[in-house]
Formats: structure tokens, C-alpha cells, sequence
């Protein structure tokens, strides 16, 4: 997949790599601030409390 | 890298027509496509983990100076979220600050704004710090004041507890008092951990006698009993002991466990509009920093 998309991707080399760090920064822009946030709750990590009886 | 020079020479061969791929081919297409697949995800975790350890950790930290900020000016208006009845049902807001929490041995630096819980804190309230479960006592009163923190991201306020041993001081600032809790164990620096202080205590039947309550403990998750007026002992009330119980997760980044630590309260300072607007300490508990550094 990533040989591919690197093919496909225009212009020379110096403007491939810039491409893709700005792909990278996007996807992980969007991981830490939207789906991880999302996530997180239900995923069984981080519980702290017990509970009132 | 050594595969593919490997099988180079047959990969070569068709290369006439491109599309004339073998079953090789595929097989090799087939599993570069699980590995680069793997190899993603291995990066999402790590990201994750970025995620927890940091980046909530800037959100956590947003919030809890806007909590902090609020209860200060509170106090400095002359109002007290917890000047309410002595007992009975209160109403405070849950997300709120009600009090401040220092613990010398955790450093100078230590303070979290103690934020009004539900009954069971939630995901939004301990966000903002660590919270009050909000059945339980109130700071200073005798019973069980319990308190449930992260360990781990979150403004993490209770990443290091287990560094507290036996008679460490944790301390509660309201507007009116500096209430001062000992980590449950005797004697004082032992490991807190299964050691035991025992509590004057009234059970079912009337009697009174002597409850042993561990300084520290691992727990079940379901275990409720912690935060009871006399920990893991139900239909019990603590003759004069004020207790404060605090729980996080055990181990770090998991929830198969609780961590609990259990204090009582030891003295208690009149706190006052200087101390509240200088952010001074009085000297009663500029002198337990002493003591904890020492």
C-alpha cells in the first residue's frame, strides 16, 4: 500500500517526502485529537475508582 | 531487504508482461501487505500511548487550573463550597473544587485542586483532578473522606502514591482548615502496605474495640468496602477517627487492580485570608515539607 501510494504521488523526490510527512502529520493529528479521545473511554484502561456500596 | 535480493531473479524473469504476475508474486504481495498492516498498527499503539502519557496529561492540566483558579477566588470571596450542615445531605456541584491537596513527600510542587464527585466519580470529573466520591465525608469530618485520582495521564495526580509510606502527611486545604492526614502503619517510614493502624470503632451490636485498617492495600475493582466510614467494614462507624481514603489504578495503564491508601487524620491548623491570598504555607505545614524532604 505505501509502495503505492508513494508511485502515485507527484513531483520529484523532494516534494514526495514533504507530501508525505504532511500525510503523517494529518494522520496523526487526527488520531491524537479526535479518535483516541473517542476511544479511549471504552477501553478498559484508566478506571480508578471502586464502587459506593 | 535480504528477501527481496533473494528472490529477485525470478521476480525478473516475466518481465516482458508486468501483469504476468506468478503465484509468487502474489504470495509475496499478499504478506508485504500483512506487514506493512502490522507495522501500522504497532505505530497507532505507540501513538497511543503518546496520547496517554502526554498529550491528556495538557488537557488534564487545563482543566484543573480552571478549577483550582475558581475555588481560589471562591475562598477569596469568602465563600466556601463546604461551610454546609455539619451532617446530613449536601449539594455541592459536582466538577467543582472544594479543596486543595498537598503531600510533601510527592514534592514542593504537589497541589491538585480537589474536585466535587457523583456518587462514583466520572470520566469529566477526574479529568479535572481528583475527586471526591460524593456519599462519602467531606474534609475533616469522622468517617471516610474518599478521593479517586489517575495514576497514569489525566494530570496523573496520583501517579507516584505508592511512594507514600506509613505516617506521611497528606493534606486537605479549605477555606477554614489545613486538615492534616498520617498514612495509616506503624511505625512511621515502614512500607504501608498491609501494615495496620487500628481504629476505634463502633460495629452492630453497640461494642466498641479496635478496627486494624492498613495503611495501603491492593484491592479487587469491585471492592466498595475501601471507602466505608471504617474501611472493608461494613455496619461499622469510627468512634473519633476522621479517615481519607484514596484510590487509583493498579498496575500503572490498567484496570485489572485498585490501589488504595488510607490516612487519618492527624492534626488540624485554622487556615485564614493571608494564608489563602499570599499562597503561603502557615508554618505548622511549611515545617511537614521539612520534615518530608529531611
Amino acid at each position: 500500500m505505501y509502495v503505492w501510494i508513494w508511485r502515485h504521488l507527484p513531483g520529484p523526490l523532494a516534494v514526495r517526502m514533504l507530501q508525505v510527512l504532511v500525510a503523517i502529520s494529518l494522520v496523526s493529528l487526527l488520531l491524537l485529537f479526535v479518535i483516541f479521545p473517542w476511544i479511549e473511554p471504552h477501553l478498559p484502561i484508566n478506571k480508578v475508582t471502586v464502587p459506593k456500596k | 531487504m535480504s528477501g527481496d535480493t533473494i528472490v529477485a531473479p525470478s521476480a525478473a524473469a516475466p518481465l516482458p508482461n508486468p501483469r504476468h504476475s506468478t503465484v509468487g508474486d502474489k504470495v509475496r504481495f499478499a504478506l508485504r501487505g500483512i506487514g506493512q498492516t502490522l507495522i501500522t498498527l504497532g505505530l497507532v499503539v505507540l501513538l497511543f500511548a503518546v496520547y496517554e502519557v502526554w498529550i491528556t496529561n495538557i488537557f488534564a492540566h487545563r482543566e484543573q487550573v480552571k478549577v483550582y483558579n475558581a475555588l481560589h477566588q471562591e475562598w477569596l470571596n469568602g465563600f466556601d463550597p463546604l461551610s454546609l450542615p455539619e451532617t446530613g445531605p449536601h449539594s455541592i456541584p459536582p466538577g467543582s473544587g472544594i479543596a486543595v491537596l498537598y503531600i510533601p513527600r510527592l514534592g514542593a510542587d504537589y497541589h491538585f485542586a480537589i474536585v466535587q464527585g457523583s456518587v462514583v466519580p466520572d470520566d469529566s470529573q477526574l479529568e479535572k483532578g481528583p475527586a471526591h466520591y460524593a456519599d462519602t465525608q467531606l474534609p475533616g469530618q469522622i468517617g471516610n473522606f474518599g478521593v479517586a485520582g489517575h495514576r497514569v495521564g489525566k494530570g496523573e495526580p496520583f501517579l507516584n502514591l505508592d511512594h507514600l509510606r506509613s505516617g506521611d502527611t497528606v493534606v486537605v486545604e479549605t477555606k477554614s482548615m489545613w486538615w492534616v492526614y498520617k498514612v495509616l502503619g506503624r511505625p512511621d517510614g515502614a512500607d504501608p502496605e498491609g501494615n495496620m493502624t487500628s481504629i476505634a470503632s463502633k460495629c452492630g451490636d453497640g461494642s466498641v474495640s479496635g478496627i486494624p485498617v492498613p495503611g495501603r492495600e491492593i484491592v479487587d475493582p469491585s471492592d466498595g468496602d475501601v471507602l466505608l466510614p471504617v474501611p472493608s467494614h461494613p455496619g461499622c462507624t469510627p468512634t473519633t477517627a476522621a479517615l481519607m481514603t484514596m484510590t487509583t489504578c493498579h498496575p500503572k495503564f490498567t484496570a485489572s487492580q485498585r490501589m488504595i491508601v488510607h490516612a487519618q487524620l492527624a492534626t488540624q491548623y485554622k487556615n485564614n485570608r493571608h494564608w489563602i491570598s499570599s499562597g503561603k504555607f502557615p508554618p505548622q505545614i511549611a515545617a511537614l515539607y521539612q520534615e518530608a524532604s529531611a
